[in-house]
């Protein structure tokens, strides 16, 4: 029997279970209230370019009713429950977000393009598990602490990107909330629906009014929420570009701040690794969610040695990833989330030409609506090229050699960023040896892009600061007394 | 015994192995799993997988009707259904190859016989030889022949090396498939290693298992001897097959192997020339599922034969 070309069928997802309004307003004190500015703006499918849903503008004067609702829910209500309580409201927040996972793993593919084979078996699980599992700590807070008598900040003013949209809600709002804070978020404008699904799942779990509030809109309904002077807390996730503006405009005033940022993280390759292994390691890295992944494994090092090997490898791998619709089953990357995004990594794109590197992309078809990019890599990137030390945040990797230990470690630590970083050899002296010098808030051994609960994560240097998840990331939230 | 000097060839074909880190491996895995199978791609892959199915016998018990009925049914899969292919080969111990080559006569289904002291391999070289041998004599078209696991478990890789090498000598023109016993190793780094030393040692296939042993034909190992396969055609340009043996005997499995096959080495390899399952079970669950795909709606199991 001679060979044939054995493609897939498309297996599309069907979006049924996926119940939308057609117009969503601000969820605050418990209630939908319509934005003062009366202004409504429209989220879009990546995919094919058609609108989801009209969204409300907040502005400051929406911002600023949402902290009252939760000044007043903290003071009456929240702040005088016990940790047991309030760990009964996140246990039935997680379940029901877990009854619910289908529908919004559909939606968070929907509204930001991601794979469903990722919405559906990384972030929403994730989220549900982040609220399991501060649902625990709620009521064992002193024992967390010993000693220190942990208490509440208060009012936590919260702001997510569009990469993981619910799973960066579930970081910022399961933590707060078992440590006994009420929180006002603002998710990002291009993938609101699950913040705003989730405010749904928060009457649903009869959470008392104003301990979840949601204020939609764009950046300067977040520069309000900043801005807000009644609040103790800023969480924010995000560009850094952004998170300095954030740092800035908190000196000087009473609130916390933690900033989870930008990154360039080197993902390196000994020539003593498990090759194959590395290989998906790498494409794990870079590829997961379009490579909109602040950790996201962007510089790839290979040692010298093995380089052409790899570079071989990746090249053939890239040749069975599927590029398309994100509701099939199949698609390994999907639509990028904005046309704006999209821009912004075809720039970049053109300028790795322009610097002289080389290109290869897999031949596929990409669709002829929505937003998508070819996963691309770069070979011959020099330390000094702009693609190697600026955020991309989209599918683009950029290759460099090394001879030595020391030469890697002082590459991977030159840039301004330190959120991640990745090492591949079976040598596990050399494993401790690295993550020992390298400058990032995690370091993964032979394995890339693992998250959990328990696991905290954050960063160094301009990645920002404060870390999320684990008993570290309930810090972040509580203050103390020695 | 032969002993040719090829210690150089062999110690660097070991120090090329690369380790193999399970954890990955199964990842790798995970994603080839989830993927949907569906459609027309489903009913292609049912074909191409009945096409590549080594139908095997290998009994204490087997006799000459089992073996002719066995050969019959490799010809006439499932006769209600239009246009199936044909199994790719009969599998049978020596003693049996003349009466399958008579059954086959020219239908072109190969015939294959075990060799080399099927299943344990635990005889002198000579009776391996003469083993081998016979089997060639009495028509076989290909050999799968063990290898010598307590050997390369206690190191002697120079001993397993040479004796495939030699059994490759004897077989000629004649196939040969090299069965590693995965079961009987312990971790993936020596199938990495053992897959390495038979592919540089002549071996045409490298097969898991005798399907005496569990675990048999599981995916990390499966991966791992495709891992090897792909090394050796990037550095060579020569494609060898690949035979797992043993615990695929639903369609489903067998489906996500061949979906495994096309990524890990490319469509190339998805023929029986080079890919082969060694399964009693599995032909009938392909049919069943090749029917429910066609009518949409399952056959009882009663419908199809059992031999």
């Amino acid at each position: 029997m001679s060979t044939a070309n054995w493609d897939l069928d498309p297996s599309m997802e069907s979006t049924a279970i996926v119940q939308l309004q057609p117009k969503y307003d601000l969820f605050i004190g418990g209630c939908w209230q319509k934005p003062k500015s009366g202004k409504y703006f429209a989220t879009y499918n990546p995919a094919d370019e058609s609108v989801l849903s009209e969204i409300a503008y907040g502005n400051q004067d929406d911002v600023n009713l949402a902290v009252e609702a939760a000044r007043k829910a903290y003071n009456e209500v929240w702040s005088k429950m016990s940790g047991a309580e309030r760990g009964k409201y996140l246990f039935r927040i997680a379940r029901i977000m877990q009854e619910k996972s289908r529908e919004l793993a559909v939606l968070e593919t929907l509204d930001g393009g991601k794979p469903i084979r990722e919405s559906r078996d990384i972030d929403i699980p994730l989220a549900c598990n982040h609220f399991f599992y501060y649902a625990g700590w709620a009521d064992k807070l002193a024992e967390a602490f010993p000693g220190q008598k942990p208490t509440a900040l208060g009012v936590a003013g919260q702001i997510t990107p569009w990469n993981f949209p619910l799973l960066m809600l579930a970081w910022k709002i399961a933590p707060a909330l078992a440590c006994g804070n009420t929180v006002v978020l603002k998710p990002a404008e291009t993938t609101s629906l699950t913040a705003l699904k989730f405010a749904e799942i928060c009457e649903q779990a009869q959470l008392p009014a104003g301990v979840v509030n949601i204020v939609t809109g764009h950046g300067d309904t977040g520069a309000a929420l900043v801005a807000n002077q009644d609040l103790d807390k800023i969480a924010f996730t995000g560009s850094t570009a952004v998170g300095k503006l954030i740092h800035k405009a908190c000196i000087g005033t009473s609130k916390k701040l933690t900033l989870e940022l930008g990154g360039k993280s080197a993902n390196i390759i000994l020539e003593d690794a498990p090759i194959d292994q590395a290989v998906e390691g790498i494409i794990n890295a870079i590829f997961f969610n379009q490579g909109h992944v602040c950790c996201a494994g962007s510089r790839l090092f290979v040692q010298e040695s093995i380089a052409s090997k790899v570079i071989e490898k990746l090249k053939f791998r890239l040749q069975s990833i599927y590029v398309g619709n994100p509701l099939d089953k199949n698609t390994d990357i999907g639509a990028v989330n904005s046309k704006k995004q999209l821009e912004t990594i075809e720039k970049y794109i053109a300028l790795g030409l322009e610097e002289g590197a080389e290109i290869f992309q897999p031949t596929c078809n990409l669709p002829s609506k929505g937003y998508y990019c070819k996963p691309t890599l770069f070979t011959d990137v020099a330390q000094s090229a702009r693609i190697a030390q600026e955020e991309i945040f989209g599918p683009v990797l950029t290759i460099q050699t090394f001879r030595t230990l020391e030469e890697v470690v002082q590459k991977a630590n030159n840039s301004p960023y330190g959120l991640a970083a990745g090492v591949w050899t079976v040598n596990g002296a050399r494993i401790f040896g690295l993550s020992q010098q390298l400058k990032a808030g995690v370091v993964w051994a032979n394995t890339y892009n693992k998250f959990d609960p328990t696991s905290p994560f954050g960063g160094y240097k301009e990645s920002g600061f404060g870390r999320e998840g684990g008993r570290h990331g309930l810090s972040a939230y509580l203050q103390f007394k020695n | 015994m032969n002993h040719p000097s090829k210690s150089t060839e062999l110690s660097s074909l070991l120090l090329s192995s690369p380790s193999i880190d399970q954890i990955g491996a199964l990842e790798r895995i995970a994603r080839i799993q989830s993927r949907s199978i569906k459609g027309a791609a489903k009913l292609q892959g049912l074909r191409m997988a009945l096409s590549m199915i080594d139908l095997t016998t290998l009994e204490g018990k087997d006799t000459t009707g089992k073996v002719r009925q066995m050969c019959y049914k490799a010809q006439h899969l499932h006769d209600q259904a239009d246009g199936l292919p044909t199994v790719a080969a009969v599998c049978v111990y020596p003693s049996f190859v003349a009466e399958a080559k008579k059954a086959l006569g020219t239908s072109g289904i190969k015939v294959a016989s075990v060799s080399t002291a099927f299943p344990s391999g635990q005889a002198s070289f000579e009776i391996k030889r003469l083993d081998t041998q016979f089997a060639i004599d009495n028509g076989a078209d290909e050999i799968d022949m063990v290898i010598s696991r307590g050997r390369f478990l206690s190191g002697d890789y120079q001993f397993v090396y040479d004796e495939i090498a030699a059994i490759k000598a004897i077989c000629g023109p004649v196939r040969l498939k090299v069965i590693f016993e995965t079961g009987e190793l312990d971790t993936l780094d020596q199938v990495r290693r053992v897959s390495d030393l038979a592919i540089g040692a002549g071996a045409d296939f490298i097969k898991t298992s005798t399907g005496k042993i569990q675990p048999a034909a599981t995916f990390p190992v499966v991966l791992t001897m495709l891992g090897a396969i792909k090394d050796h055609f990037d550095k060579t340009g020569q494609m060898v097959g690949m035979k797992p043996a043993g615990g695929i005997s639903s369609s489903k499995l067998a489906l996500q192997h061949l979906l495994m096959v096309k990524e890990v080495l490319g469509e190339a390899w998805l023929t029986n020339e080079y890919y082969r399952f060694g399964a009693s079970s599995l032909a009938n669950d392909l049919l069943m599922q090749y029917q429910k795909q066609l009518t949409g709606r399952y056959q009882s199991a009663t419908y199809f034969s059992i031999d």
